[in-house]
């Protein structure tokens, strides 16, 4: 699959295929929702199973679990504050699900769902519809005052109204196509790196030596993709609370 | 009497530290939010430029279509998403949240 006709294939790991055969393809079941049924199980195992011994000293899972709610509280209260405990599932969610999905395609014959912008562009208009309900539940008319800071002078509002409304309808594209493109850009690299080791090493009798220098490169990949999958889950989750922490507060 | 409201301030500052109540104030000038990273911050603030401009081109070309004046609302949103790309960077950097309420 690597090396077809001596071309470069890079794009064909993220095309979607139907898994369980005929069943799956009467309901279009595919690998990518397989791999978030699966990312989903995971999830649900980690926390149910690694608090089952709720030991005062945790063991490997139960700390796993503990440090992976630990974090995503302090974010939110760090972020939002103390009235930001109340969307603690939401953000654990959608950090989880990010994170597992990043995590769970780095690993062979595997398939990143996060790698779909129709994926993330969801993920992200589920916040965005969110921080706007949450906004105008909380504040009311005085939602439509965040369009227009205080203080600037009343002519500039024919500007300054619409460039915030753009800026603010911005904010579910940048969120998604930030996770989408770091997680495409590091898939092809890692498969184009991969493929370099392949046609090299079938170059004779020099080949198999050559072919150590992408090796040599694609595994330091791996150590930056997992580098990535982390950074990227966070930084989803740290925006969401920075858009709560405006729609709650509102400036 | 001044001094007295002083004092129960001072005090009540203190429990509410005490007790963790006012945790967010004081620890978010510490976590200041995202990584940083020189490539981190540059790549960010390409995709605030590049989004703003697809949603302000998007607008336009849409309401075009919807009113028929192509191409002069698709010109004028074409400027208005470069003018909010800027100030999303503007934002990256100054965050609104610095003034206090």
């Amino acid at each position: 699959m690597a090396v077809e006709g001596k071309a470069i294939d890079a794009l064909s790991q993220f095309e979607l295929a139907t898994t369980f055969g005929p069943i799956g393809r009467a309901v279009g079941f595919t690998q990518s929702n397989l791999h978030m049924l699966i990312a989903g199980a995971l999830i649900v195992a980690l926390m149910v199973i690694g608090m089952r011994p709720r030991a005062m000293v945790p063991g490997r899972l139960q700390s796993l679990a503990e440090s992976a709610y630990g974090f995503i509280d302090e974010m939110l209260l760090a972020q939002v504050g103390p009235e930001g405990r109340r969307f603690f599932p939401f953000v654990f969610t959608l950090f989880m699900f990010v994170l597992f999905g990043n995590m769970l395609g780095l690993f062979p014959y595997a398939f990143t769902y996060t790698s779909h912008i129709s994926l993330t562009f969801t993920l992200a208009m589920l916040v965005f519809v969110l921080i706007t309900v949450v906004a105008i539940a909380l504040h009311g008319k005085h939602f439509f005052g965040y369009f227009f800071p205080e203080g600037a002078p009343l002519w500039l509002a024919p500007i300054i109204i619409p460039v915030e409304i753009v800026s603010y309808l911005s904010r579910p594209v940048s969120l998604s196509i930030r996770l989408f493109a770091n997680m495409v850009a590091g898939h092809v690299m890692l498969k184009v790196f991969a493929t370099f080791v392949v046609m090299l090493g079938a170059l004779g009798t020099l080949g198999p030596l050559l072919s150590i220098m992408p090796l040599a490169i694609n595994v330091a990949l791996v150590g930056f993709e997992v580098l990535v999958a982390f950074l990227q889950a966070y930084v989803f989750a740290i925006l969401t609370c920075i858009y709560l922490h405006d729609a709650v507060h509102l400036h | 009497m001044v001094n007295d409201r002083d004092a129960f301030k001072q005090r009540l500052d203190a429990a509410r530290a005490r007790q963790g109540l006012d945790r967010a104030t004081g620890a978010d000038a510490g976590k200041g939010g995202l990584p940083g990273g020189n490539w981190g911050i540059g790549f960010r603030a390409g995709v605030e430029v590049v989004s703003a401009l697809v949603v302000g081109v998007g607008l336009g070309l849409l309401l075009d279509r919807w009113l028929g004046t192509w191409p002069w609302l698709f010109l004028v949103f074409f400027l208005l998403g470069s003018a909010a790309g800027v100030m999303n960077v503007y934002r990256l950097f100054n965050p609104r949240r610095l003034r206090k309420d």
